[in-house]
Formats: C-alpha cells, structure tokens, sequence
C-alpha cells in the first residue's frame, strides 16, 4: 500500500477523505491535525457558540470511521516541516514516511498587529477552542468587543448575545458587511442588530487594547474608549502556507496548485483554504468541497480538473435572513433593479451587466435566492422578464404565491445545497433510483447536510421528486402552529433567552395567534424547565389535570390521590382518607397500581376543601395527574422479607423525597426492589432500582402502559446516595432532551442509550451538573399544590363566577 | 327581546381562561380570550358532556378537556372532522363589566 500523510483535519481534508476511500484507491493514511480533535463541521461552530448546537452534533468523523477506514490519526500534533527530497513530514515527536503528501492546513486568523493584541482575554474565531474561550467569559456575563463586521464576527456577536453578554461591534467599513452587502442592505442589518439589543459602531478604527494584565478596553483612533472583558477579532484570513513556502513549494499568497491540485512539487497536492489557484483565494466550502472531489481523483489516478463555482453566502444569524452572491463593483456598463419594502424590512437588489445577473443581495426574504444564483451562474439573458425578474419565480400577474411552484420552476442544475454542490437534478436522480425519503435522499446526495441553511427547500425539492406520497416529514414542526421541531424550539428558547410563551411565538413566527392545545403545554413546560427560577407558570397552557392538581373523570367530576412516601402509610392517614371520603360523599376509593389509595368522584367546587383536610392530616398532593414525578413504588426489602438484600422501602422513600413535585415531558414511575426476584416490578418502569448483593441495578426506560417495555440497564453502583445522584441526573437528562409527551423510553430510542450512558454514568462532571440542575430547580418546585389551593391560589377555578339559578325564578 | 344581566368584571377570567355562571338550565361557561373578547357557551361538549370551561382555549377555540374536539366559541360549532354543535349565549362586556343575556332561561323557568 502506499502511504499518504494528510496535513489539516479540517473541511476540505475530511471531504477529500470520504472521496478517496469510495474509490478504493490503496491508500495507508495518516492524518495529523494540529487541534486536539479530528474533523467537524467548522462552519457550524456559530450555532454551538450561541448555544443551538452541541460540539457533538457537528463531528462529521467518529473514531468509528476513522478506524473502519485505517486511518491513524495523529491529533494534538502539528506539523513542524516537510522535506520534499527525502519524503518525510517532522513531527515533535520525529518523522513520518509519505508516497503523497496532501497540505490542507486552512488559514490562520488575522491579528490587527496594535499595542495590547497579546493581551490575555484577545482571541480569533476559528476552531472549537475559541468557542469555549468564548462561552467560558459569557458564563460569567459581561462585556464583549467583536471587531469586524463581516459574517464571522457577526456570528460571534450573535452568539455572545444569546449567551448573555453585553456585545458592541467595531466595523472599519461604512456599514456592515461591505464585502457582500450594499449600504442599503447593510443598513437593514445593522437595524436588526441593534433591536435585538448588539450595539454597533462603523467606521470604528482600533487603535489600542487596554489593560494590565487582561484587556479591559478598546481604544479607537477617534478617542472613544469601549470598555469590555473580551475582544473577538474576525478581521480576516490569512492562508496558512508556512509548511509549503519552507518545502520550498511555489507559494503566492497561498500554495500555488494547478487544475489538479497539485503544487509544484509532483508527489504534493494542496487543497482548501491554504490554496492559491489561478491568482484565486477560497474562503468558503463550497468550493473546497469540489477541490476535494478533484484531490481524491489525481490521488487515484484518474483525470479531473476544478473549476472554481460561483459561491454565494448566507449569514447565520436565527432570524436574519440575507443571501448574497456574485460581484457589485459598480462599472459603466452596469445597472441595478431595486426592490424595497421598508415596513417589512424586505430589501432585494439584483446587479445585471449586458442583460445578465452579476450580482444578487437579498434581505428579509430569501426564499428566490437560490433561483437568482442559477441564473447569475448560467448567465442566462435576462431582458425578457425582466420587469419582473426582481419578484422572483413566483410572480404570475398576481396569482397566489404557491412555494412548490417556486421549486418546480427551478431547472435541473439549479444549486439546492451550496456546500455540497447538489442541485435539483441529483435530488430527482436519487428519489428515481430509489431513495423514498428525505432522510434517504441527504444521506445519498449530502444535500443540507452541511451549514443546514437549505433544509427547507431540500425538502421542498423531495416532496416535488416523490409527489402527493410524500408528506413532509413529522419531524417537521411541534404542531400545525410552526414548522419549527420540538428540539430546535428547545433549543431557541435556551439560546435567544426567551421567557414567555407569546415570545416565543413572536420571534418563531408561529402561524396561530394562540397557539393550540398541542404547542402551548409543551411550550409551558420548555420554559419552566428552561428557566426554573424566572419562568411565571402560565395556567391556561396547562391542561385542567394540572391546572386544578386532580384528574378530571367521564363525568366531570375529579379523583385525588394522596402521597403515600413509598407506599407506606399510618393508621391515623388511614383514617383521615376515610373521614375525608365520608364528609365529601366520595363514592368510590380505590388502591391504585401504583400503591396510594384515589378518592374517586370529588365535585370541583369541593377540592380545595378536601385538599385542607388531607394536608391538616399531613399529607400532600400525589401528583397523581401530573406530567412529574408520580409514585415510587416498593417490596418490603429487608425490613420484613426473607430474601431482601437492601432496604428497597427506605431507599423508595429517599428517592421519592429527593424527586416529587417536578415536573417533566410526561409521567414518570418509579420503583425499588429488594433483591432480583423484583416484587416491585421495577423493570417496567421509567426508573427502576433493582437491590443486589453488591449494590443498586440502576434500570431505564421502561413502560406498562400502551406500550409494555422492558427496561434496559443503565449501570450498578454501589452506594444509596450514588443511586439518588444518577437517578436526579438522569430525571433531567430526560427533563431537558425529551419532546413533550415522550415517555423516557420513546425518548432513549431516539437518543440512544449510549448517550444517556456517557452522561450520566461515564462522565463524572456531566452527571454532578445534570443532579445540581434537578436540584436547583426543586428549590422552585418542592412545594404542595394542594396547600396553595386550599389557601385560596387560583380559586376562581373552582367557584362559579356567578349563581343565577334563583335570579332567574323570582 | 334581550335581558343582559351583570355576571362579573372580566377581570374575574383570566385571560384565556373560563369560569362558570349556573343557571336553571344548566351551566353556562364564559371565556376570555388573550385579547379580551368574552364568548359564552352551554358547559357541556357536543360530544359526551365534557365541561368546556375546563379545556384549553387558544385564538377563538376551546379543546375539550374530555376527548379534544375542538369548539369554536363564536359559533359553538365543532371545528375540524367532528360534527356538532353548542348552545351559544348572547354577551357583552360594558364598562369592564360582563352581561349575559338571560332572556332564554328567564323565560323557560317562567313557563314552569
Ligand atoms: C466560525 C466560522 C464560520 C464559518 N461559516 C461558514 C459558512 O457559513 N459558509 C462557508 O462556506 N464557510 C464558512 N466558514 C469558512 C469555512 O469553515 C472554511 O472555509 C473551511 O473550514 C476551510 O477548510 P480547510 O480544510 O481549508 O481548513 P480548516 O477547516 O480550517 O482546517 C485546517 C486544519 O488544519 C490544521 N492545521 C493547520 N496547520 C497545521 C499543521 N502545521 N499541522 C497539523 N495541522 C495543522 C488546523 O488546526 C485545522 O484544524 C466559517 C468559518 C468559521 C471559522
Ligand atoms: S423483591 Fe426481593 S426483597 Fe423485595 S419483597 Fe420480593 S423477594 Fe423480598
Ligand atoms: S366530551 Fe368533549 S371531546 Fe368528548
């Protein structure tokens, strides 16, 4: 086998990677990256800075991958030299053999070189480290300086807002992002970042980062002084070449390569940002990803030349929409067509040269981007439709705008996903082979499989392939009021720090005024579970069961169920369960499956009575009706049993103590065996404790109800309290991933029990915070319903507004 | 003819919520909604005699607490597949106060 040593594990590399091992080249590779980590997405790392992503949604390759495919990968060190004569690459820790040598090392930040850039508290944007950098001063608050104005520093600043900070962008450029947009366009943004509370100053020059032993301000050379606690530059890139300039490679401002990205040394490729082809600089991974395609060729000896695409770009910022593509140097022989609407923020500029589209902005709408691109890429002459080529496909004398007309207008080779290079014709090509859905189709084709910012018209393209079949898929929204899924909204509730329902139906543009029955409980509790201390309950979202603490029966009346710690109860309980019953009339009292005893047939207006009763006896609510912790059940254990190895029932009481009154996507049971004949039947149930000789079986994700499911086993521990600790940290794993109305195990399928494993039992740190959160927010919780009721909370729920029975006969 | 009667000060519902009146003929469940509209229907589901002043009211809707059809409150009809309907009052807010129109009932205890 030959040996190919790969310098960079970043974008192009990783593509390039996947390329070469679908041909079967006969390649032994090694692959060395300076960061401590191999391959991810890099372009979403804005979504994991402002808290919409987790790192691991946006690792492209696993170890699994790499080992499946004999790749050793050498991360955490970089490349010192490569010496082309002798075919070595130098490591600190020595040299390495190649056949082919690939430098994808990608570009090194720019640092504006002014007094106090080595500052502590100065960083890039750049890999997973700056992130963390950055999250770790917007957990403390404060104040941030972004300098620079283009789409990676709003980024930043975007997400250092939605993590909390105070954020001011510094801008050298009249207006924001001059690259790609026009003042007009430019002021538009800059008006959406500032509501949302980013302040921004333009034709701001640094001067001078202040500070002694940390930067604490930024001075500008028109005097004003910004204090801060961190300053995140994103003024540019520069190629990272350094290892070819010193191989002695033809470098300009980046590795010189040619058509098949070879430099000018034969057994050398270069590819991605580090490269220079035809005078040419590459900033975005569209076109490194056709580089890739072409690298993976030459290595394997076939014959294939880039061509470098138009590219366009999209900012992602949650709720700025701005597509951008093309060149708007202003010339003689160009002319524009402008559309504005001011009221809706709508800007849409198109810049045409001899009756074609040499440039396209849009902002605040950017459905028809993509059909503008195709045109600017197919120079197709314009000057026919021209009066109304700025309203996009759509526009027909008026007629309704119908969104799959839109896509059905599209041709074949029109570009859906820009970082993948798929067009429509791909799309069409997999679902005819095929591909029935649209998870088939981005897992063939890759489309939206990068940046995301073309999930929805992916879709929109799939749904037009399949035909009436398709139904867009259930994952797309929480309910017919939003497109939006259970865990984006989740997510974006977290991220833009939203705290109240019709928030977050403003800013998600909900389609209902209201909501509905479906979307507002869920919303209820997204927030309460979000933000425990700050989040004021809405009643209303809440179905009657919790919103009156009883379950509502056929015919109206209620059952209220008493906690009873473990299934333990007293004689003088006893007896107040059976006064209360006599003195409220109540028909029926039952022993529940789960070992209370429910007062069935209480009148509404009776509750709060009943409830002072039973709390003056002092019991509490059961939570029998609840989206929380119901009951725990347990076997008699060591107290009383012949084989009981445990105390199954003060273990039950302990827990149920430590977990009741929160509240949760849906029900939650408990139980506690003494000993693995498991008379508690704690292996159908969400949580199950199964006592052994050696410890505590922990048991998850089990169910008796609709659907019976064993559970699976979570792990042993030793200790009581370990047991408490990993059933907290796994009732909030669970409390903060799950869609409303999962039960854990709907939720463990979709997650995986390994995920739930390697939070809760792997990883130490992870498990304390997960039980410091349940915790902190039962400070909020613990609390009876019952005792507020029957002390007047709410009572207009139970009392009618008013009595006209007699008015009405006098 | 119309015979309004003050029910209560709408600040007695909160918004989007409900709360009952009795009346000979039943109970009558009046909602307010998000924007301070006031709708008011027999309490009593179309489809098994569910309390509608305990469902969750969204827009001008209220889902049945029972089995989730959904009502309409300016019409009393059920919305969407299921058919039915429900009795709807006449009412009206004056000065921050509530007035039901109790024409109907007054008459049918009268007739007793
Ligand atoms: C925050 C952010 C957002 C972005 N958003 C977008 C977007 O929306 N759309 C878009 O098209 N592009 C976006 N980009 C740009 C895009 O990420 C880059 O164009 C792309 O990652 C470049 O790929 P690459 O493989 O050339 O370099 P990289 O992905 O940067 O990978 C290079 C790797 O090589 C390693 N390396 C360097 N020198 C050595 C050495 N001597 N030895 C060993 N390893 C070395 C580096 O540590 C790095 O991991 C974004 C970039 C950032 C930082
Ligand atoms: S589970 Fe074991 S300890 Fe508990 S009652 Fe049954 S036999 Fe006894
Ligand atoms: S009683 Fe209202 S839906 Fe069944």
């Amino acid at each position: 086998m030959k040996r190919l040593v790969v310098i960079g594990a970043g974008m192009a590399s990783g593509r390039m990677l996947e390329h070469l091992f679908e041909r079967e080249a006969g390649y032994e590779v090694t692959l060395f990256g300076a960061e401590p980590r191999g391959n991810y997405n890099r372009i979403m790392l804005s979504p994991v800075l402002s808290g919409e992503k987790s790192y691991d949604e946006i690792v492209t390759h696993d170890a699994d991958w790499y080992a499946g495919n004999g790749v050793t990968c050498r991360f955490g060190e970089r490349v010192e030299g490569v010496d082309p004569d002798r075919k070595v690459v130098v490591t600190a820790s020595g040299e390495t053999a190649y056949d082919k040598l690939v430098i994808a090392t990608g570009s090194d930040p720019f640092i504006i070189p002014v007094p106090g850039a080595d500052l502590p508290g100065v960083m890039a944007y750049r890999d997973l480290d700056d992130v963390e950098r950055m999250q770790g001063y917007a957990a403390k608050g404060g104040r941030a300086v972004v300098i620079g104005g283009g789409l990676l520093g709003l980024e930043a600043a975007a997400g250092l807002k939605a993590r909390g900070m105070d954020v001011t962008v510094v801008h050298l450029a009249g207006h924001l992002m001059e690259r790609q947009l026009d003042p007009a366009a430019g002021y538009l943004l800059e008006r959406e970042l500032r509501s949302r509370g980013i302040e921004v100053l333009t034709e701001a020059n640094t001067a001078e980062l202040r500070g002694t032993d940390h930067v604490e301000a930024v001075l500008l050379k028109d005097g004003r002084i910004i204090e801060t606690d961190m300053v995140c530059m994103a003024v540019g890139i520069r190629p990272a070449c350094a290892l070819g300039r010193e191989a002695g490679l033809a470098v300009n401002r980046g590795i010189v390569v040619d058509d098949a990205m070879v430099t000018s040394d034969p057994d050398v490729l270069a590819l991605g940002e580090c490269v220079e082809h035809r005078g040419q600089l590459f900033g975005l991974v569209a076109p490194l990803y056709d580089q890739a395609k072409v690298a993976a060729a030459t290595l394997a000896g076939e014959a294939a030349a880039f061509d470098p695409p138009q590219v366009s770009t999209k900012l992602k910022v949650t709720g700025v929409d701005l597509f951008s593509a093309g060149d708007f140097a202003e010339g003689e022989d160009r002319e524009e067509i402008v559309f504005r609407d001011a009221a809706r923020g709508v800007y849409k500029r198109l810049v045409l040269e001899e009756d074609r589209i040499v440039g396209v902005v849009m902002y605040g709408e950017t459905a028809d981007g993509a059909w503008f691109l195709d045109k600017l890429r197919s120079r197709e002459d314009i000057s026919d439709g021209r009066d109304t080529l700025i309203f996009g496909p759509n526009f027909a004398g008026g007629a309704p705008v119908d969104p799959m007309a839109a896509v059905a207008a599209l041709p074949d080779d029109a570009e859906i996903c820009g970082c993948n290079g798929v067009s429509k014709g791909t799309i069409m090509a997999a679902i005819a082979g095929g591909a029935g859905s649209l998870a088939e189709v981005t897992a063939l084709t890759k489309a939206s499989t990068s940046c995301g910012s073309c999930a929805g018209l992916t879709a929109q393209v799939v749904a037009l392939g399949l035909g009436d079949g398709f139904v867009i898929p259930a994952e797309a929204g929480m309910c017919g009021c939003t497109d939006h899924t259970h865990e984006d909204v989740r997510r974006l509730i977290v991220a833009d720090g939203m705290k109240a329902i019709p928030e977050v139906m403003q800013k998600l543009h909900w389609k209902s005024s209201g909501g509905c029955a479906k979307c507002r409980p869920a919303l209820n509790y997204y927030l309460l579970c979000a933000w425990p201390e700050e989040y004021a309950d809405h009643a209303q979202s809440r179905f009657i069961n919790e919103r009156v603490h009883a379950n509502i029966q056929k015919d109206g009346t209620y059952s209220v169920v008493p906690r009873m710690w473990g299934g333990i109860t007293t004689p003088d309980e006893l007896r107040a369960i059976a006064d209360a019953a006599d003195k409220y009339a109540v028909p029926t009292v039952k022993v529940t499956g789960g070992q209370r005893i429910d007062l069935l047939g209480v009148q509404k207006e009776d509750l709060p009575a009943i409830w002072a009763d039973l709390n003056a006896a002092g019991m509490v609510s059961g939570h029998a009706y609840a989206k929380g912790l119901r009951t725990v059940k347990t076997c008699v254990g060591t107290d009383h049993c012949r084989f009981g190895t445990q105390d199954s029932t003060g273990l039950g009481i302990r827990i149920e103590k430590a977990l009741w009154g929160a509240w949760s996507p849906h029900k939650f049971k408990l139980a506690v065996s003494g000993c693995p004949r498991n008379c508690a039947e704690a292996t159908c149930k969400d949580f199950g404790v199964v006592c052994v000789s050696e410890g505590y079986q922990l048991h998850v994700g089990g169910a008796a109800g609709m659907e019976v499911k064993p559970t699976q086993l979570l792990c042993t521990v030793a200790t009581e309290d370990e047991a408490v600790e990993y059933c907290a940290a796994f009732y909030q794993l669970y409390r903060e991933g799950a869609r409303y109305l999962d039960r854990p195990w709907k939720w463990i399928d979709r997650v995986g029990l390994d995920h739930v494993k390697e939070k809760v039992v792997e990883d130490a740190e992870s498990r304390e915070a997960l039980a410091a959160r349940f915790f902190h927010s039962q400070t909020f919780f613990q609390h009876d319903p019952w005792a507020e009721r029957a002390n007047g909370k709410d009572a207009h729920e139970f009392m009618p507004m008013a009595d006209l029975t007699r008015v009405a006969a006098e | 003819m119309s015979d309004f009667v003050d029910i209560g000060h709408l600040d007695d519902i909160p918004p989007e919520g409900a709360r009952v009146v009795k009346t000979p003929l039943g109970c009558i469940a009046v909602f307010r909604t998000s924007e301070d509209e006031v709708f008011a229907l027999d309490d009593r589901c179309p489809h098994k005699g569910g309390p509608l002043s305990n469902g969750i009211q969204h827009g001008r809707s209220v889902t049945c607490p029972l089995h989730n059809w959904v009502i309409s409150l300016e019409t009393g009809q059920a919305e969407g597949a299921d058919e039915g309907s429900v009795a709807t009052w006449a009412v009206k807010v004056e000065g921050g106060r509530i007035l039901l129109d109790r024409s109907r009932f007054s008459r049918a205890v009268a007739a007793e």
